[in-house]
């Protein structure tokens, strides 16, 4: 292994390991909770392999959680199907709505490419909504067949460790890969990189598939967690709240985004208990980051211990 | 000579504008071949519809004996055409290491491998081009941290990353101080020699034109007036009226 | 999809009800382009996708609600409450554009993006906090209550004028983009920000004052569409993805492409709703999907690559 990634390997299985033990402290509450934040720690990263490194501002993310989601509750409830055709056929699933969508929004830049990320998004959200037949409408798809061994709340937890961890170390080799270097080429100069020869649509459009594939994931698992999908997880404040995220954790580190669902999801949980106007308060935490940090938290602490050992 | 680059009869217009009528322009294997003319005269734009980055309206662009009209610019890049840029073109927020080492990458096919670790590729040969422009001590800076006369030799690495036999530069000295120019073309003139590299360039400074280049073109509002050996460009009367005779006192 | 019922093309073969559905498409179609106008307008401009245009619809609405309700819907109260809401979206947008959204020009495209997010959710939650969680009607204006005879149909008085003042608005921007010095700076400003600066232009104050207009347009249909709908939290995500298929079919900043985007749309929508019931929404976005596989760029768009 290279010296330089030394480091991260095992700080991951110290965190890794750490996460093991959240059920021996006996708390419920603890359990759920670190389940979910998993969940959207990979919905995150898998939107920052777009923002992050490839710079494609999409605004239409949850429509691939989305459809992760109902895919795999629907194959498992409606179709019977088991958990191992269930899982990667909605995984499958949602890397080609990605690639579908995709295909339209590479061929334009920035400002399109924004809109009709988002314009994409809503009609998923738009379709889960009337065709009440098969997603349940408004009231949502409810009553999914988990399967059994992972029916229990522990068993879960552990099943989603497994899960996260494993598309975690995948989205970390696939950033880091040849294709990774290449796409923060093509983000920093477009031009540039078509002409050393990289073929930047084809480029962008397979990180639009590799980022759909991996929120499907982090989809499939939500609604088995929750046994149910409901609409408003296709809805465009959803594709806000984890763009939100990435960009509290830091778009240019890998592990930020999954920082930023920690401590924002916890946020979100906490606040909920006394006031629904939690958009209120995610848009102001949003313009604070906006105008004090740009870099989010990694960058926020790179910062201060940048000062710290200047100081020693 | 043999020709590497053929430039036939290309015509194109923005918005009824002929930026370039009738042009037909080719380049032999090894020469250094410039391209002057006033501010607008279409240079660049002939570059980019070389480059694939426009396409032609009417007339054909042929490379190594293949026509590529129309070809998207990273399949030409493979065939082994590479240019610079007059603005500076680099990935500012990798380090100057990473900014060729992902050239290197795609001409070796590897752009799109998602599981091989980008870090251990194609450093040697990475190290050899940061030395070949003399950047080796900045190869773990950023890129968009560099002096401007660095970033230009960056950008000729990179260019040089993927093998050409032709190299286009656009403006390779603009902005450079004298001396910087001296030793920029010092350079790009022992690279092209060592790699028997043809050069088409455009350039401004009339020293290098004259100084450096086997054959001379002149376009004027879209139009090849001249194209011929150095010395007899500056008895051309139709060069001397148009260009010549009017921007001795610009340039 | 259901099939087409034979109930539906009984329907369609009815010339009163086609034109009923025909008046019915285009009045949509103007409400849609006043505000789509606005967006198309700070997009051309500022080039910032402003989110919160949705939400100052919406806002629209509910001034011109509040108006009418708190004069007991006097005579005139109407037309106040479409004044006040123009007039608020403007201050509101002020406010705004220089407190905050005047520091992020020079930040990247995903800054100013989330910006306008962040006061889609402030402004969304505050108006929750203000008028609640209700349905509210606006009754239609006094006069404007009765149908006009055409000869051999009638057609509701108050859409019709909203077919009216949505060609007003269209004639009006082109006039003053068209004839005006402060249209040419706005063209000036849409195709090459440099030269503005170049020429001597106040950029800021451009910026500015294409803000407030853009936004004050929104307040404006949002306040005409309230008698058309239900006034309710919810309302700013339906428009704002319908600006966005408006702007994306017409091209990026064009006034007439917005023109025909937003007829395109009120078509899609009014007559989708008689054949495919419910699927209306999805039928816009073939209609999109049509388009941009035809001109990526949109009907009168320009290629952004090409443009350089």
């Amino acid at each position: 292994m290279q010296g330089k990634y030394k480091a991260t390997f095992w700080l991951s299985v110290v965190l890794v390991a750490l996460l093991l033990l959240v059920p021996a402290l006996g708390s419920k509450y603890l359990v759920d909770l670190t389940t979910e934040i998993m969940i959207y720690a990979l919905f995150a990263l898998s939107l920052n392999v777009l923002i992050g490194y490839s710079g494609n501002i999409s605004f239409g993310h949850a429509a691939y959680f989305a459809i992760g989601g109902y895919a795999c509750a629907i194959f498992l409830t409606t179709y019977e199907w088991p958990l191992i055709i269930s899982m990667p056929a909605a995984i499958v699933l949602a890397g080609l709505a990605a690639a579908f969508v995709g295909y339209f929004c590479i061929r334009l830049t920035d400002i399109y490419f924004s809109m009709l990320t988002l314009a994409f998004g809503m009609l998923v959200w738009a379709v889960a909504f009337k065709w009440r037949g098969v997603t349940g409408g408004d009231d949502g798809f409810v009553g999914v067949a988990v399967p059994e061994f992972i029916g229990d709340r522990y068993a879960f937890f552990y099943f989603t460790l497994t899960v996260v961890a494993l598309s975690t170390g995948l989205l970390w080799l696939i950033c880091h890969s040849a294709f990774g270097r290449t796409l923060v080429a093509v983000r920093e100069n477009r031009m540039r990189a078509s002409f050393v020869g990289v073929d930047t649509r084809r480029l962008r459009l397979t990180a639009f598939v590799v980022a759909g594939t991996f929120a499907g994931i982090a989809g499939s698992l939500f609604a088995m967690y929750n046994r149910g999908v409901y609409v408003e997880s296709a809805f465009w404040t959803e594709s806000g709240q984890v763009l939100i995220m990435t960009l509290l954790g830091g778009l240019y580190s890998f592990f930020g985004p999954a920082l930023g669902a920690a401590v924002l999801y916890t946020l979100q949980v906490g606040i909920n208990q006394y006031t629904e106007y939690w958009p209120v308060v995610l848009g102001t935490i949003l313009l604070i980051i906006i105008m004090f940090l740009p870099n989010g938290l990694v960058g926020l602490a790179q910062k201060i211990s940048a000062q710290f050992s200047r100081r020693t | 000579m043999e020709t590497v680059l053929e430039i036939k009869q290309a015509y194109k217009a923005f918005d009824g504008f002929v930026a370039i009528n009738d042009v037909t322009i080719d380049l032999k294997r090894g020469e250094k071949h410039a391209i002057i003319g006033p501010n607008g005269a279409g240079k660049t734009t002939l570059f980019n519809l070389i480059t694939g980055h426009l396409k032609v309206d009417r007339g054909s662009v042929t490379f190594e004996g293949k026509e590529i009209t129309g070809t998207p610019p990273h399949r030409i890049v493979k065939l082994g055409l590479a240019r610079s840029f007059q603005r500076i073109n680099i990935y500012p927020r990798m380090t100057v290491f990473e900014n060729v080492q992902v050239a290197l990458i795609a001409r070796d096919g590897r752009s799109f491998h998602l599981f091989t670790l980008g870090h251990a590729l194609n450093r040697d040969e990475s190290a050899e081009l940061l030395a070949l422009v003399g950047l080796s001590a900045e190869a773990e800076e950023l890129a968009g941290e560099l002096a401007y006369g660095k970033q230009k030799q960056l950008e000729l690495a990179i260019s040089l990353a993927s093998h050409p036999s032709v190299l286009l530069l656009d403006e390779p000295t603009a902005g450079m101080s004298p001396p910087e120019t001296v030793e920029a073309i010092k350079l790009i003139e022992e690279i092209a020699e060592a790699r028997g590299l043809a050069l088409l360039f455009t350039e401004h400074d009339m020293g290098v034109v004259f100084g450096i280049s086997d054959r001379i073109s002149v376009l004027h509002h879209g139009e090849l007036i001249f194209s011929g050996a150095p010395d007899r460009v500056r008895e051309d009367p139709e060069v001397r009226r148009v260009y010549l005779g009017e921007s001795h006192g610009a340039a | 999809m259901p099939p087409i019922e034979g109930k539906t093309m009984s329907m369609l073969a009815n010339p009163t009800f086609l034109f009923y559905q025909f008046m019915n498409s285009i009045s949509l179609g103007m409400n849609i382009f006043i505000i789509a106008a606005g967006l198309s307008l700070i997009l051309g401009v500022l080039r910032v996708i402003n989110f919160a245009h949705g939400a100052f619809f919406m806002v629209g609405a509910y001034v011109c609600w509040s108006t009418v309700t708190y004069l007991d819907g006097a005579t005139g109260s109407f037309w106040l409450g479409v004044a006040a809401a123009a007039v608020v979206l403007g201050v509101v947008a002020f406010v705004i554009e220089r407190g905050l959204l005047h520091y992020l020009y020079g930040r990247e495209h995903l800054t100013q993006l989330l910006f306008t997010f962040a006061i889609v959710l402030v402004v969304g939650d505050l108006a929750k906090m203000i008028w609640g969680t209700d349905q509210y009607n606006v009754p239609y204006p006094h006069g404007l209550s009765g149908a006009v005879n055409f000869g051999f149909a009638l057609y509701p008085a108050y859409p019709l004028l909203l077919c009216a003042i949505g060609v007003v608005v269209a004639v009006g921007m082109w006039l003053v983009l068209s004839k005006t010095r402060w249209g040419r700076i706005i063209r000036a400003a849409t195709q090459d920000r440099e030269m503005l600066s170049a020429l001597g232009m106040n950029v800021p104050l451009v910026y500015t004052g294409v803000f407030v207009i853009g936004s004050a347009l929104a307040g404006l249909g949002g306040a005409l569409a309230a008698p058309r709908v239900a006034v309710s939290p919810g309302m700013d995500a339906t428009i704002i993805i319908e600006c966005f298929i408006v702007v994306i079919i017409g091209g990026l900043g064009s006034l007439w492409g917005s023109f025909l985007g937003a007829l395109a749309l009120g078509f899609v929508t009014m007559f989708g709703t008689v054949i495919f019931p419910d699927w209306e929404l999805v039928l816009a976005y073939v209609l999109m999907l049509g388009i941009l596989l035809w001109r990526p760029w949109g009907l009168f768009g320009v290629s952004e690559e090409e443009s350089h």
